[in-house]
């Protein structure tokens, strides 16, 4: 017997004229992953561009070739040192103070920073008018954030208090080195010129100022070099340091993280499209079993027909990841839009090339590797089939290489992952996570649908049982649908609850006669007089609390320097480096708990330590245990403590909490200011009492949390609209998979439909029972997303935020409806078709 | 004379582009209500396209049909809808069954298409007399061919039709399973006092109805009682 072999081209030939009739088909499977593909290349491109943005522009980021930072005014010998740096130096000092807008009265929280000298060298202040960046340093005036401005109807000329001192408004502040949308909206800025400093009285001993020093050295110096020898220096000087490259670096490193996050949501994306590919393309197998029998009748070998169906699936799924790479660098275009907010420079965007040739080869690896396991139960077809009536019954045991490849599957996304993340811990967790989260979404959206089965009504009408029962139909999609869609859905959800339970907890907070108002940086000697201004307002004060500035100096004998040194022994730089706010009482406070050692509230052996309370969370962080020995710095003072006690504190409540606590009778001396709480019933007597404050004293500073809410919600809403943007591929991933569904089905729907009429159905009915199969389709979808990130958002509130978990209804229903309507419009839209089949058709159907 | 169904001069010509093919010419016939008539003829000769246009499926190119009094083509797809609910019942070679549904909701369709209620002890009455009420809760992929066809029998009765067409209602099935069905067909049939018109090729089908009307080439070419030799 003559053994001839099937060549190559000749496969490709067979896979070119099977395409033939389908080729529409098969776009449309494949379009399942364009927009994942975009998705990728988008995310792709953008973190280049940002690579590169961040090369040119990392020198405008710190306005200077070298920035150094300290917490408390130089010595004599680190001004010194700092004084020999560069060829040009600028200082700045900052803080929150009040200021007041002289027209209206107005009164807000800002960042005020004194400026002296040509700080920034690199970019500029950019102001409305332009020049008042440069000029306002000579004169009264000041420069005031664009949000300020607008916050208060503020316009350039308008005057400003700030401390005993008034400004005019030179210019409006659009940008500084450094800042973004973000940071202005959180803590907005205010320049004075430094000569003014003193004189606002604001200077005290016990405010938090923040010292900066710029340093600009000649073009073409080696700053990192010089850095490097002086490193030792700054760190004795407590000085922290940061140069154009650390800049970079740092910049590079956050934008790195958002764009990890940005890929594994556009991954999640593919992966969706993924398994809409595979499951269309098993449909598509499933109707093709009886030419590959027929084939294999005609001496086709088992792999040669897996290869002609597998040769098309790699032509359309390269053509889909082409299309998608050049979407994704449409999109790519818009993305500094969206992210504007988060940036501290101008986007510039160029194409990618490098992107679109990682989104090309991944589109069509992940299209093939997701298509084999439909495509290899090919192998599996016996030419016996042609002989057989209902050829299209495919045997359900499994293939032990269908294992293989659900295997080979999880690995790529495992490698994916890992090429994003660099760990594999993290890769590992985001895998388990994926199969975790379809496992739950697959799993909820089977519950559904048989429960939906089981309990429907039969006493229903037709029509909707109809609908109902089509959605059973063999070879549905219903489930990788409802999957799909479910995911938006539950990823817009979570969004809205998070963002409800975040504002639900900081409103509780300030409802009833929780304190709303925080007054801090009352010195000892106008305590008395705050007191009497709120009496006189009618205004409660919940608390006063005494506060206490310091700085750790040892652990247990042992300084920072000592630990740097000892390799076994590790302990955080950070407990060294940061001021201590401390309080002393003789009680605790409801919100907190004992969990070690025992509290003592009066302190009365001299020359022992002090026993202090240290906060439970805190403590594990640092690596303190109960009995280590603590020795503080008070402003000067050196002071033994030792931890005698570990307290557990609920951060929930609005209130004074501290890290450290000490017992009454050690630091009653000590230089101090006052914090009190305050609850004002309304916004009018809250702005006249603001007022009254900040005019006796305006070293004052309050915060109002009706402004923090203000706030937080609209942080919310510029992060919010990242995330919906991500969520929104996932959601026209889901829409395509439906529009490919239904057209996929749409053979087997016309032949119901025609049946339907031929039995007497009208137009009207047959209308009627599609609207309702998409219906229930899309509400099974919306249910299932929405029950998700329900369970979700429950553990996120009960365990992370410990917040009361409340569910606001109305949005889930709007988004319930929206979701279930969108489904019901774009199913309709894809089977106009059907209803106008003529009914003759039914008589000419092969069977 | 009580006539269900009256053909007069009818055509059918499918036109397909510039071409126009006449595959149905001058058919004149009537059936009387209660009778039983056999279609026949090879393959291509037109009794699929006849059957169509006899049940309101299609529109003929000319003449006239008319079922139990009505003129058909004067009819929208609506009405002629609401004509097939109410006095026609089909049987297909293929079956034709809504795979969604299980037997006993396939059977209730048509009856449910009219909205007419506490129709289930009826629909299960069909199923029993075609030996599946065990078998009521399956769904069509859960039956064999034969199984199939008699749901589709089931169906056909359950909306009391003044006349049934079944266009090649065993071309699908093997000869002992095509006897079984014929069978019941044939006694469902004289028990409601039902006109049918079978479209067959089987000629042993054919010579248990009444009448054989023979076509050829998209005209009748005898038109005789069962046993009549053609020439
Ligand atoms: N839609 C159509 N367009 C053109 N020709 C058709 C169409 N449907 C059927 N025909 C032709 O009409 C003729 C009769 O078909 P049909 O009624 O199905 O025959 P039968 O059922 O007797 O086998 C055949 O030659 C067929 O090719
Ligand atoms: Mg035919």
């Amino acid at each position: 017997m003559k053994q001839y072999d099937l060549n190559f081209p000749w496969l490709l030939k067979m896979a070119w004229r099977d395409s033939r009739k389908n080729r529409s088909r098969l776009l449309l499977f494949i379009s399942s992953i364009i927009l994942g593909i975009a998705a990728l290349v988008a995310i792709y491109s953008l973190g280049e561009n940002l690579r590169d943005n961040i090369d040119s522009q990392a020198a405008t980021l710190i306005g200077a070739d070298l920035a150094l930072y300290s917490g408390k005014p130089l010595d004599d010998k680190t001004a010194k040192l700092v004084n020999q740096l560069g060829t040009e130096r600028s200082e700045e000092r900052s803080f929150a103070s009040m200021v007041v807008f002289a027209k209206n009265g107005g009164n807000r929280l800002a960042q005020v920073k004194a400026l002296k000298g040509n700080y920034p060298y690199y970019g500029e202040l950019e102001t409305t008018p332009g020049e008042a960046g440069k000029t306002f340093r000579n004169k009264r005036e000041a420069l005031v954030d664009q949000t300020l401005m607008l916050q208060y109807g503020a316009q350039v000329g308008d005057s400003i208090r700030i401390g005993e001192v008034s400004f005019a408004i030179a210019g409006i502040l659009q940008k500084a080195p450094g800042q973004t949308g973000i940071t202005s909206t959180v803590a907005p800025s205010v320049y004075i010129p430094m000569d003014y400093l003193d004189q606002t009285g604001l200077m005290q001993k016990g405010s938090r100022v923040a010292y900066r020093y710029y340093i600009k050295y000649a073009p073409g110096t080696d700053v990192e070099a010089l850095v490097e020898k002086r490193k030792d220096d700054f760190e004795k000087a407590d000085l922290d340091y940061r140069t154009v490259e650390s800049q970079k670096e740092d910049t590079g490193r956050s934008f790195r993280d958002l764009t990890r996050f940005l890929t594994l949501v556009g991954f999640v994306a593919l992966l969706l499209g993924c398994i809409g590919v595979a499951s269309a393309v098993y449909i598509y197998i499933r109707e093709k079993l009886k030419s590959i029998a027929v084939l294999r009748c005609l001496g086709v070998k088992a792999y040669q027909a897996v290869l002609i169906f597998m040769i098309q699936i790699v032509g359309i799924g390269f053509l889909g990841s082409v299309i998608g790479a050049v979407l994704g660098a449409v999109i790519q275009q818009f993305l500094p839009i969206v992210i504007k907010d988060f940036l501290p420079f101008e986007l510039t965007t160029d194409i990618s090339w490098l992107s679109i040739g990682q989104g090309v080869v991944i589109g069509t690896l992940i299209s093939i590797l997701f298509s084999l396991p439909p495509l290899l139960s090919i192998r599996k077809v016996s030419p016996l089939n042609v002989l057989r009536s209902n050829a299209d019954e495919v045997k359900s045991e499994k293939d032990p290489i269908t294992w293989l490849l659900y295997g080979l599957i999880v690995l790529f996304v495992f490698g994916f992952a890992w090429l994003q993340m660099q760990s594999w811990m993290q890769a590992l967790i985001f895998t388990g996570s994926i199969l975790a989260a379809f496992a739950v979404l697959y799993l909820t959206a089977l519950l559904l649908i048989n429960l939906t089965r089981r309990f429907f009504p039969t006493s229903w009408s037709y029509l909707w049982r109809q609908g109902l029962a089509n959605l059973f139909r063999p070879n549905n999609q219903t489930a990788i649908l409802i999957v799909s869609i479910g995911l938006g859905t539950s990823l817009i959800c979570t969004l809205l609850f998070t963002q409800d339970i975040l504002l639900t907890r900081v409103n509780l907070s300030t409802s009833g006669n929780q304190p709303n108002i925080v007054l801090f940086d009352i010195q000892p000697g106008q305590k008395e007089q705050v007191l009497k201004i709120a009496q006189s307002h009618k205004i409660p004060v919940n608390q006063s609390v005494p506060i206490v500035n310091m700085r750790l100096e040892e652990v247990n004998g042992k300084t920072a320097a000592d630990f740097q040194k000892d390799t076994t022994d590790k302990q955080s730089a950070r407990i060294f480096g940061r001021e201590y706010r401390v309080t002393f009482r003789d009680s605790l406070t409801k919100a907190e708990k004992i969990t070690e050692g025992k509290w003592q509230g009066i302190y009365t052996e001299n020359g022992t330590p002090v026993p202090i309370s240290v906060e439970q969370g805190f403590a594990t962080r640092s690596r303190i245990k109960l009995g280590d020995t603590l020795t503080f710095n008070v402003q000067g003072t050196i002071m033994q403590t030792i931890v005698g006690s570990l307290r557990d504190v609920n951060w929930g409540e609005v209130q004074t909490n501290f890290l450290v606590v000490f017992p009454n009778g050690v630091l009653e001396e000590a230089p101090q200011f006052h914090v009190m709480l305050t609850h004002v019933p309304d916004a009018a007597s809250s702005a006249r009492f603001q007022q009254a404050i900040v005019q006796a004293f305006p070293n004052i500073s309050i915060i109002d949390l009706a402004l923090v809410l203000r706030v937080l919600d609209e942080i919310f809403g510029k992060i919010g609209f990242v995330i919906r943007f991500m969520a929104g591929f996932s959601i026209l991933t889901g829409i395509i998979v439906l529009i490919a569904s239904v057209l996929i089905s749409k053979y087997q729907r016309l032949q119901e439909s025609v049946l339907l009429r031929t039995l007497g159905a009208s137009r009207k009915q047959i209308f009627a029972i599609t609207a309702l199969e998409y219906f229930f389709l899309g509400a099974l979808a919306a249910l299932t997303g929405i029950l998700l990130s329900l369970g979700g958002s429950w553990a996120l509130a009960t365990y992370s935020f410990e917040a009361e978990f409340s569910l606001a209804l109305l949005p889930v229903v709007g988004l319930f409806l929206a979701v279930s309507l969108l489904t019901v419009l774009i199913g309709l839209l894809n089977s106009r078709g059907i209803l106008s089949q003529p009914p003759l058709e039914v008589l000419r159907q092969e069977s | 004379m009580n006539n269900i169904l009256r053909l007069q001069n009818v055509g059918k010509i499918y036109q397909s582009g510039s071409n126009s093919l006449t595959v149905l010419q001058d058919v004149n016939f009537s059936i009387e209500a209660g009778s039983t008539v056999s279609i026949v003829g090879p393959s291509g000769s037109g009794k699929t396209t006849l059957l169509g246009l006899c049940a309101g499926l299609d529109r003929a190119s000319n003449g006239i049909v008319e079922l139990h009094g009505t003129e058909l083509n004067q009819l929208s797809e609506d009405q002629l809808a609401a004509v097939r609910n109410e006095h026609i019942g089909f049987i297909f070679q293929n079956f034709q069954l809504m795979p969604t549904l299980t037997a006993l909701e396939n059977v209730m369709v048509p009856l449910e298409l009219r909205g007419e209620k506490n129709i289930k002890p009826r629909a299960l009455d069909l199923l029993d007399k075609v030996g599946l009420a065990a078998r009521s809760h399956h769904y069509p992929t859960q039956l064999s061919g034969g199984e199939q066809q008699r749901v589709s029998l089931a169906r056909a009765f359950s909306n009391r039709p003044k006349i049934l067409f079944a266009d090649e209602p065993t071309g699908n099935l093997d000869a002992e399973t095509s006897e079984k069905v014929v069978k019941l067909l044939f006694d469902l049939n004289r028990e409601a006092g039902t006109t049918l018109v079978v479209v067959t090729h089987d000629l042993d089908l054919a010579a248990k109805t009444q009448r054989v009307i023979r076509v050829k080439g998209g005209r009748i070419i005898q038109d005789a009682p069962a046993g009549a030799d053609i020439n």
